[in-house]
């Protein structure tokens, strides 16, 4: 699947593209198929976005999955700080990034 | 310490409304982000894989307790409690808004702070000892010098768009605890005939190309050093390779003419500038170097310590070292306790170490390329209070200059730049040698890790050195050894094929067993590498 990611302009937050808005949740993204570049080009200009990207992930149990480890760092937040992640309170959230 | 004057508060206060005005217009579309991220950027604030990113200016790694006190509160207010100290004595906050930047900058220009020249090619924040001012082997202190550099290289007009970043460092002190022969333009104080005056080494740095500055100049006279290091960057800023952002940096330049032809440029474009008379006059220096007289020491400070705490006495030994003035020691706050991450300080940790200055370090912290904080002027009786302090507020590992003394960026964990995680690694080796008589056994031995070949965590400098790359989608770890960011400098070798984050730990104790196995005498870990070569290293690592 192709997932449409990039930063909230205003707060620099993690987003991902559901299909009609953004969410901070990589379970919400959908699958832009061969639409991330439009739609991109459609958010930047509405200024929702800032600096919007299109990457390769794969559908899982758990939900959409980015295949690089660096866009799934960003899905959950620093490995280093699980208090700062999306999933505090999931020992395990770690391991889903590597 | 040096205190804005009109000029330099007007300056700082204007850059902050113009900035504010480009915010809101960002965020009302009026800009693009194509035209908004070089305005950004000279004003210090990224974006990076979580969130902006503010990198704020500390010249030569000089702060005084209001000044921590502000960094503490800009990471209570605007971020998430806490900072990065980085490996260019500035700070990092990971988690700001964009809208709130320019509150951020007008709260930093109230204590005389900003975050110009924290980014993009111009002359980046000068570097210097963080021992400057105190260290007992300097031979002046360096700073005024470094200050001079500040004003003259902020917002000039002609060095704003370098080919690539300018990183100048000084010191005044043969031994180098500033990695100052690893920067663009390094500067060491000497005294030759009774003068002060400048060597100058050019064309240094890290990165995918690293190079060690070649010796330009042995003697710049002091009071031509202004024009001196401008020359030094009008040859560069002729001939930089603008084409090629890998070889835009100053040491391509200077490795490609050669040292002997780069400095006859400068030679003569220095003679010319002569007569145009840009060295700022005396009095002006004068001034500057007054905020840098040494500061009110108890000339009956007693030169004496109890050493009777187990626990103080061995901080001391480790983390303590001379004052230029009897009954007075210099104190590292060491920001690298085994299990944290290298560089971090908390809030509540940074406004500690502020009160800590204003009552026993005459108002001054420092902070060092490793990532480590100073107390500069503690008075010897006074130390063991501070330990007290500092190690209720979790300040107090005595580990500098061992292997669990970490360098490492920020890494995957944060930066965008990344390829691997580095502070994963430095926990994990912390973890691996967390016994400090284990780590005492093993004495100096500098370790320093960077998640990608932009090496802002200084592997070629270590004495140990990890590299992080992306192996098809993996993390992988090169090892390097025999590297040297102080006076003895040399870069590292890599080992062979790298390692996942488990066996890259393992190799690193196999390494510091075969250097048990094998020292001489007092010799350090590099010494004994620089002795035997890389052969049994390796044979101990793949064998």
């Amino acid at each position: 699947m192709n997932i449409l990611t990039g930063n909230d302009l205003k707060t620099g937050d993690v987003i991902w593209w559901t299909g009609s808005d953004w969410s901070r949740h990589v379970e919400d993204a959908a699958d832009v198929g061969d639409n991330g570049e439009a739609i991109a080009h459609e958010e930047e200009g509405a200024r929702r976005v800032n600096s919007p990207y299109v990457i390769a992930g794969e559908k899982t149990d758990k939900g959409p999955r980015p295949a690089h480890i660096k866009d799934r760092v960003r899905a959950l937040g620093p490995t280093v700080r699980p208090d700062l992640t999306l999933k505090p309170a999931d020992p395990e959230a770690g391991s889903w990034v590597i | 310490m040096y205190r804005y004057d009109q000029y330099d508060q007007q300056i700082v206060d204007t850059r902050v409304e113009e900035f504010r005005d480009q915010v809101k217009r960002r965020l009302s579309g009026a800009l693009t982000e194509d035209q908004f991220k070089p305005l950004r950027l000279m004003n210090g604030l990224y974006l990076q894989l979580h969130a902006y990113m503010l990198r704020v200016a500390v010249p030569y790694g000089t702060l005084d307790g209001r000044q921590m006190r502000m960094l503490a509160e800009i990471a209570r207010k605007y971020d998430r409690g806490y900072g990065h100290f980085t490996t260019r004595q500035n700070i990092q906050y990971n988690w700001i808004k964009l809208a709130d930047a320019p509150d951020i900058l007008a709260d930093l220009a109230t204590v005389e702070m900003h975050a110009i020249q924290t980014s993009g090619n111009c002359i980046r924040n000068i570097s210097s000892d963080q021992f400057a001012g105190a260290a007992a082997d300097e031979i002046a202190d360096p700073r005024p010098w470094a200050e001079l550099l500040r004003q003259w290289s902020t917002f000039h007009p002609e060095f704003s768009y370098l080919p690539r970043k300018f990183k100048i460092c000084v010191i005044a002190s043969d031994e180098d605890r500033a990695a100052m022969r690893l920067h663009d333009i390094g500067i060491q104080l000497v005294v030759r005939d009774g003068q002060i005056g400048a060597k100058v080494f050019a064309g240094g740095g890290m990165g995918r190309t690293p190079m060690i500055a070649p010796e330009i100049n042995d003697f710049v006279a002091i009071a031509d050093l202004l024009s001196y290091v401008e020359a030094a960057l009008r040859v560069y800023n002729r001939h930089g390779r603008r084409d090629n952002i890998y070889k835009a940096r100053i040491k391509i330049l200077v490795n490609d003419l050669g040292a002997e032809e780069y400095a006859r440029q400068v030679d003569e474009e220095f003679a010319g500038m002569k007569a145009r008379d840009i060295d700022p006059p005396a009095a002006e220096f004068d001034r500057i170097a007054a905020f840098f007289a040494p500061p009110a020491f108890d000339a009956d400070a007693p030169d004496t310590i109890d050493r009777s705490d187990p626990d103080f006495a061995v901080w001391l030994d480790q983390n303590v070292r001379a004052h230029k003035q009897p009954g007075y020691a210099i104190a590292t706050i060491s920001l690298k306790p085994v299990g944290g991450i290298p560089g971090d300080a908390s809030a509540e940790q940074m406004d500690v170490v502020a009160d800590l200055a204003e009552r026993y370090s005459l108002d001054e912290v420092r902070v060092t390329h490793s990532q480590n904080l100073v107390l500069p002027h503690v008075r010897k009786a006074d130390l063991y209070t501070v330990w007290q302090a500092l190690r209720d507020a979790g300040l107090a590992e005595a580990n500098l200059d061992l292997i669990s003394d970490i360098i490492a960026c920020p890494g995957l964990d944060y930066c965008s730049l990344a390829n691997a995680r580095s502070i994963p690694v430095a926990q994990k080796i912390a973890q691996r040698f967390a016994d400090l008589d284990r780590q005492r056994e093993l004495g100096e031995l500098k370790l320093k890790i960077s998640g990608c070949i932009n090496a802002c965590g200084h592997h070629h400098a270590g004495h140990i050195g990890i590299l992080g790359v992306d192996r098809k989608g993996t993390e992988n770890y090169q090892l390097l050894l025999g590297g040297s960011g102080a006076e003895d400098v040399s870069l590292a070798k890599i080992t062979g094929p790298g390692f996942d984050e488990d066996g890259v730990v393992d190799a690193i104790e196999k390494v510091t067993n075969v250097y048990l196995g094998a020292r001489q005498d007092d010799e350090r870990f590099v010494d004994t590498y620089r002795r035997l070569g890389m052969e049994p290293f390796k044979e101990a690592i793949y064998g």
